[in-house]
């Protein structure tokens, strides 16, 4: 057997943010606290320089390399970059937050920058051992980030559901995971997905599968694996909340697109199924039990399940033009996440955290702009034009009526968006109409405010222009 | 000659077992890891099973790999319950009620 040296070249940036992220991890421990600073600026400069990387490398040839195990084509390529912004916003919003809770350590960046690490491995997999490491760097980084704040009961409490739930997730997916080894002898999704279609029986592949879309669902957090996604985004610091609900949804996509579509294609009809199911539960429960929320962090956290059922809708057409639009809906998702959760952390300070309802009331007579701004958002999230969530959503439905005999799937989707509407119109309202309690002046760093209201008019703008980035993912699917 | 099946029926067993005592055990957070260990187990006999089966080697790889990641994830799993007992002073799994609606 000879060594052959693989070709690191699609691999560049994986590479580079490892380095990249070892290399904070050592100066963060020569940097007094008073000079954190320096452990921020450096992950951000890390994430500016692996974007420019992957942006300047931009493939739209499909490569292989490590033994195809590891995949570099222009689906990984935009979700990367995706990943990259999302991150990058997150940190420079959780600044502050950090700085007045005692938290800015050097911990929150370095586990941060491992969980991009994960996630582009798991975007870039195509080997079930590269999903299965991908996956499981990403969620031990979260662990610990949900932990963070130590003296939180709430946090660790989080945490420790997190960690039990995803860990029964990680244990489901493996399971489906030597099912489907056990089946075809392959560990290689392209392999995967030949040898499936050529076996007869198919009864140990659909039982393999079945675990394989139990982890899935959980990591995405699709009813009725859903149990750990209000605790978690409820318990953990807001900082750690915004980035466990942008980028890792992006990072799910992917793990979706790969086992499903690459891995075990021709098994369409049997997942699409299950997939069927999945979208309606979770538009369902998210939507009708988030209503019953006091508690913002909660009611978006059941807004996430919702918008992942809406998300499964796409991929579940089993068509090109589907799977364009999930990915759509998932980089809108997550800027309009980014926003939400960005603006609990605009109105908390030292020793507050604005995230019960009842802080959002007569927001505007406080700050017009910051109620705007949220106005944006919660409009953008109920699917009202010309917001993003619109085309998102708008998306999504017209390739599930374009599909055979699934009209009645978006007309049930139809219906839950509308019952969704009301929550989001209900911060509205207590925005506009009612009088604050709470009158104290709204302070935050200028960076903050400027990024908040970049993302609140990015939301606004590629609402209005939608044509580029559905283009980019229409592009990226079908190379 | 022990017959493949039988292998499978062993880890079918045992990872049945580890999902009972997730959702059985309402005591103890550290039998919630055993059992969640026991899980990945019952996974690492299947692949072996399998990869001893198909003349395969890459099945063997992949349990070392799931071995690794979960050492490490038993080591994030007890660390962060050291900080839950550290607030909570309890490790009873009734008690983690706080988060709710």
């Amino acid at each position: 057997m000879n060594f052959e040296t693989p070709n690191i070249i699609p691999a560049i940036p994986e590479i580079t943010l490892l380095s990249l992220a070892c290399l904070i991890l050592v100066v963060d421990l020569f940097v007094k606290q008073e000079n954190r600073i320096i452990t921020y600026l450096l992950s951000q400069a890390s994430l500016l320089i692996v974007f420019l990387l992957t942006l300047f490398t931009f493939t739209t040839e499909t490569q292989f390399t490590f033994s195809n195990t590891f995949v570099r084509d222009s689906m990984s390529d935009v979700l990367k970059l995706g990943v990259y912004i999302s991150v990058f916003i997150v940190f420079l919003y959780a600044k502050d937050y950090l700085r007045q809770r005692d938290m800015f350590k050097g911990e929150f960046y370095v586990l941060g920058l491992f969980g991009v690490l994960g996630m582009m491995i798991l975007i870039s997999a195509h080997n079930l051992l590269t999903i299965y490491l991908g996956l499981e760097l990403l969620s031990l980084s979260m662990y610990a980030m949900v932990a963070m704040q130590r003296n939180s009961k709430a946090g660790s409490e989080a945490a420790m559901k997190y960690f039990v739930l995803g860990a029964i997730a990680s244990g489901m997916l493996l399971y489906g995971m030597s099912m489907i080894y056990g089946v075809t002898g392959s560990l290689d999704l392209a392999e995967i997905s030949q040898k499936v279609a050529e076996v007869s029986d198919q009864k140990l592949t659909i039982f393999g599968m079945v675990f394989l879309i139990v982890g899935i669902a959980f990591k995405l957090g699709a009813v009725p694996f859903h149990m750990w996604v209000p605790d978690v985004y409820h318990g953990a610091p807001t900082s750690v909340t915004l980035y466990i609900a942008s980028a890792p949804k992006i990072a799910a996509f992917a793990m979706l697109m790969r086992l499903l579509v690459d891995g075990l294609s021709s098994l369409q009809p049997h997942w699409q199924d299950i997939l069927i199911i999945l979208a309606i539960a979770s538009m369902g429960i998210g939507n009708i039990v988030a209503i019953a929320q006091g508690n913002l962090k909660r009611m978006l956290a059941y807004s996430a399940i919702s918008h992942v059922g809406f998300l499964l809708l796409g991929v579940l057409t089993g068509q090109q033009a589907g799977y364009a639009a999930s990915m759509f809906y998932v980089l809108s998702y997550v800027l309009m996440s980014l926003g939400s959760f960005g603006m609990i952390v605009l109105l908390s300070r030292k020793g507050f955290e604005a995230d019960n309802l009842a802080d959002y009331k007569g927001l505007n007579e406080r700050s017009p702009w910051a109620a705007f701004m949220m106005l944006i958002f919660m409009l953008s999230m109920a699917g009202v034009p010309p917001f993003l969530g619109f085309w998102a959503k708008f998306a999504v439905l017209k390739e599930v009526v374009a599909a055979d005999s699934l009209l009645w799937l978006a007309v049930v989707a139809v219906i839950f968006s509308i019952i969704g509407a009301f929550y989001y119109l209900r911060m509205i309202k207590l925005m506009y109409f009612d009088k604050p309690e709470d009158t104290q002046a709204i302070t935050a760093d200028l960076d903050l405010k400027v990024a908040l209201s970049t993302n609140s008019l990015m939301v606004l703008g590629l609402g209005l222009l939608p044509g580029g980035l559905m283009a980019l993912c229409i592009a990226a699917i079908a190379h | 000659m022990i017959a493949l099946s039988d292998f499978l029926i062993l880890g079918a067993i045992l990872f049945c077992l580890s999902v009972a005592g997730i959702f059985l055990n309402r005591k103890n957070v550290i039998i919630l890891l055993m059992a969640i260990e026991l899980m990945l187990l019952a996974v690492n006999m299947n692949f072996i099973a399998f990869s001893h089966y198909l003349g395969d080697i890459s099945g063997q790889v992949f349990v070392f790999f799931i071995l690794t990641v979960a050492a490490a994830e038993a080591a994030i799993g007890l660390a962060i319950l050291v900080v839950l007992f550290r607030s909570k002073r309890t490790i009873n799994v009734d008690d983690l009620d706080t988060l709710k609606g």
